[in-house]
């Protein structure tokens, strides 16, 4: 068929692609004529079965197309992670043979107080960086939104943080907390006020994690939200405000009810990222468990799960014993995300 | 008159709030060059120094005598540059293949593809360093490049842009002419999705510039590390030299802030549109 194309909608030859050609054009304007006999005839598959060419072969350069993902996706990703599932069940350490261990490696998390230490500071660490960061991206969004001057500086002053390199934010937060020579407890001194341990507080670290965070991702919600606001037809405002809604009254009864499945995106993202916190303590406190048992700082107040899994995995080579955190943990992040998605979606519900 | 005057009041507070935001956002990087400008000393001492130092020579000079910088600058651009170009070649070919084809399965493999689109890494990383270790991959930079070179987001981005942004009668016409499916992409869809392959370029390059987490684990030479890794372990070593590692911070960091300010505006559009879908 592919040398000799007939009328009607039969499909084109084999490497111009399928039948229907280009999605909502299946029409036979664009088969070959017959000037071109033969040139596109393929090798392979095609000279084995002469004829027609049916079924899968049809495709392969779609499929060959698409295929560098999926193979890499395969090796590097999807094997490895079903791997990580068969290793939860064995004890390894990375050199020596594997044992069949069963449920054990979840019944030692289930008991190890480090273990949910660990779950605890990166839930603190997450609300307390969360709920400030949503709130004051959604208030810088109605502020730029609110005036047509300088937005275009705005926009691009606010996002610069969240390209930046993580590791070069935490070593700034780092030296401004200092102790003993950060910029911030010079400025509590100048002030008359007492310094604060920064980085040796339970409360305080877990702090400076969290207004890490808060810096590096506000800008970027607020250009997300400012986008959706853009998308309000103003004739609403201008309806709200003849009706005599002040600025509060249209902002939850407009501007929020519109945003909800905005909100409910950034919701999703921070809760994904914000709960996988790992490169910030890692950078601020060190990286090497075997000589500073105090990883994660003094206390251990920022070793969060994912810090936690790395130190075990590679400093401890306790493969299963990390397999085993790792999913718990992200079993645990999908039931947060979902308890977060069912909270949202319901308040849309309401009137 | 005097409700204009509340008005305009109203108008400079906002900007007066946005202000104290913007200095919020880029004060860590004028502080960086500020310390990165003084000694180590100047930042102890009380009250600290607030401006501009004349010692960032030394402190380059420290720095380089602490860390392979250029070495380390040569392997992150390695895998930057590489990373970058794999991924746009990649995810916009297969981007094609979803936005103008049909062909049997293709419903579930783009549904496969944003499934596994928020899949945290962390969950692959120890299988995925075995593989390393058996493939004789751990320590080099094909480690980073060779599982990084295509990927979800990117084309699920060129997928949006090519099909609006590839009309339909110019692969009509190319079809015609009898150029087959890899024709079609080069002649026809690489030249129009240009912008769309900027932001995914941009983006890619920044990402795999920054990344830490996989670097961390994979390059086990301490000879060969990638700018951020060896950021983090100059800190490590020398928390107290603040002036000599914001120096390092102020070299691997900066450029590539400033170079982004250039792009910014169309990069934040884009940015917001892939975000929003």
């Amino acid at each position: 068929m592919s040398s000799s194309p007939v009328a009607g909608p039969a499909p084109t030859g084999p490497s111009s692609g399928p039948a229907t050609g280009p999605t909502g054009q299946p029409s036979p304007g664009h088969r070959r004529g017959p000037g071109r006999p033969g040139r596109r005839v393929r090798p392979v598959s095609a000279v084995a079965r002469r004829g027609p060419r049916r079924g899968i072969a049809r495709y392969w350069p779609q499929y060959l197309a698409v295929s560098p993902y999926y193979l890499l996706f395969s090796v590097f990703m999807l094997f490895p992670m079903l791997y990580t599932v068969y290793l939860a069940f064995q004890k390894w350490d990375g050199i020596g043979d594997m044992q069949f261990v069963g449920f054990q490696q979840f019944r030692f998390l289930w008991d190890d107080p480090i273990f949910w230490m660990s779950l605890r500071n990166t839930l603190v660490i997450w609300v307390l960086s969360t709920v400030p960061m949503l709130f004051m991206a959604l208030l810088l969004a109605v502020l730029v939104n609110s005036t047509k001057r300088f937005t275009g500086f705005y926009r691009v002053a606010l996002f610069i943080p969240s390209i930046t390199s993580l590791v070069a934010i935490a070593i700034f937060f780092g030296a401004v907390f200092s102790n003993n020579f950060g910029l911030i407890n010079a400025i509590l001194k100048g002030l008359h006020l007492s310094a604060v341990p920064w980085m040796s507080n339970e409360w305080t670290i877990k702090l400076v994690i969290a207004a890490l965070m808060t810096w590096q991702w506000t800008g970027y919600n607020a250009i997300i939200y400012l986008a959706g606001l853009q998308a309000i037809p103003s004739e609403l405002y201008e309806a709200a405000r003849m009706d005599g809604a002040g600025p509060a009254r249209i902002l939850f009864s407009i501007t929020i009810p519109l945003l909800r499945p905005i909100i409910l995106f950034t919701v999703v993202i921070s809760t994904v990222t914000g709960l996988q916190s790992f490169t910030e303590p890692q950078v601020l406190f060190g990286s090497d468990a075997s000589t500073n048992p105090n990883s994660g700082g003094p206390g251990q107040a920022g070793l969060t799960t994912l810090l936690y899994f790395y130190h075990q995995a590679f400093d401890n080579n306790d493969f299963g014993y990390a397999a085993a955190i790792v999913w718990a943990f992200f079993l645990l992040i999908l039931l947060i995300v979902v308890i977060n998605w069912r909270l949202v979606q319901r308040k849309e519900r309401r009137p | 008159m005097n409700s204009q005057n509340r008005k305009r009041l109203r108008g400079l507070s906002v900007h007066a709030v946005l202000m104290i935001c913007v200095v919020i956002s880029v004060f860590p990087f004028y502080w960086i060059v500020v310390m990165a400008t003084n000694t180590s000393q100047d930042i102890y001492s009380y009250p600290p120094k607030l401006w501009f130092g004349g010692n960032l020579l030394t402190n380059i000079q420290h720095l380089f005598d602490k860390m392979d910088f250029f070495g380390s600058l040569l392997n992150t651009v390695t895998v930057a540059v590489c990373t970058t170009l794999l991924v746009l070649f990649f995810d916009s070919l297969a981007a094609f293949a979803f936005a103008k084809y049909e062909f049997p399965g293709k419903k579930f493999l783009f549904g496969l593809l944003l499934a596994m689109y928020i899949l945290p890494t962390q969950l692959a990383i120890i299988p995925q360093y075995e593989i390393m270790v058996q493939l004789g991959w751990l320590g080099t930079l094909k480690a980073l490049i060779v599982p990084a070179a295509a990927n979800a987001f990117g084309i699920f981005w060129m997928r949006q842009y090519t099909s609006t942004g590839v009309p339909d009668e110019l692969l009509d016409a190319a079809r015609i002419e009898g150029a087959g499916f890899f024709r079609q992409y080069w002649h026809v869809v690489l030249p129009c999705v240009r912008p769309a392959l900027a932001f995914l370029g941009i983006y890619t390059f920044i990402a795999a510039w920054n990344d830490y987490v996989l670097p961390l684990v994979m390059l086990v030479d301490p000879s060969r590390l990638t700018l951020q890794v060896a950021l983090a372990q100059l800190y490590a070593g020398h928390s107290t030299d603040y002036s000599m590692v914001m120096a390092g911070v102020l070299l691997a960091v900066i450029p590539l802030v400033l170079v982004f300010t250039f792009f910014a505006r169309g990069f934040i559009a884009d940015a917001t549109k892939g975000a929003l879908r």
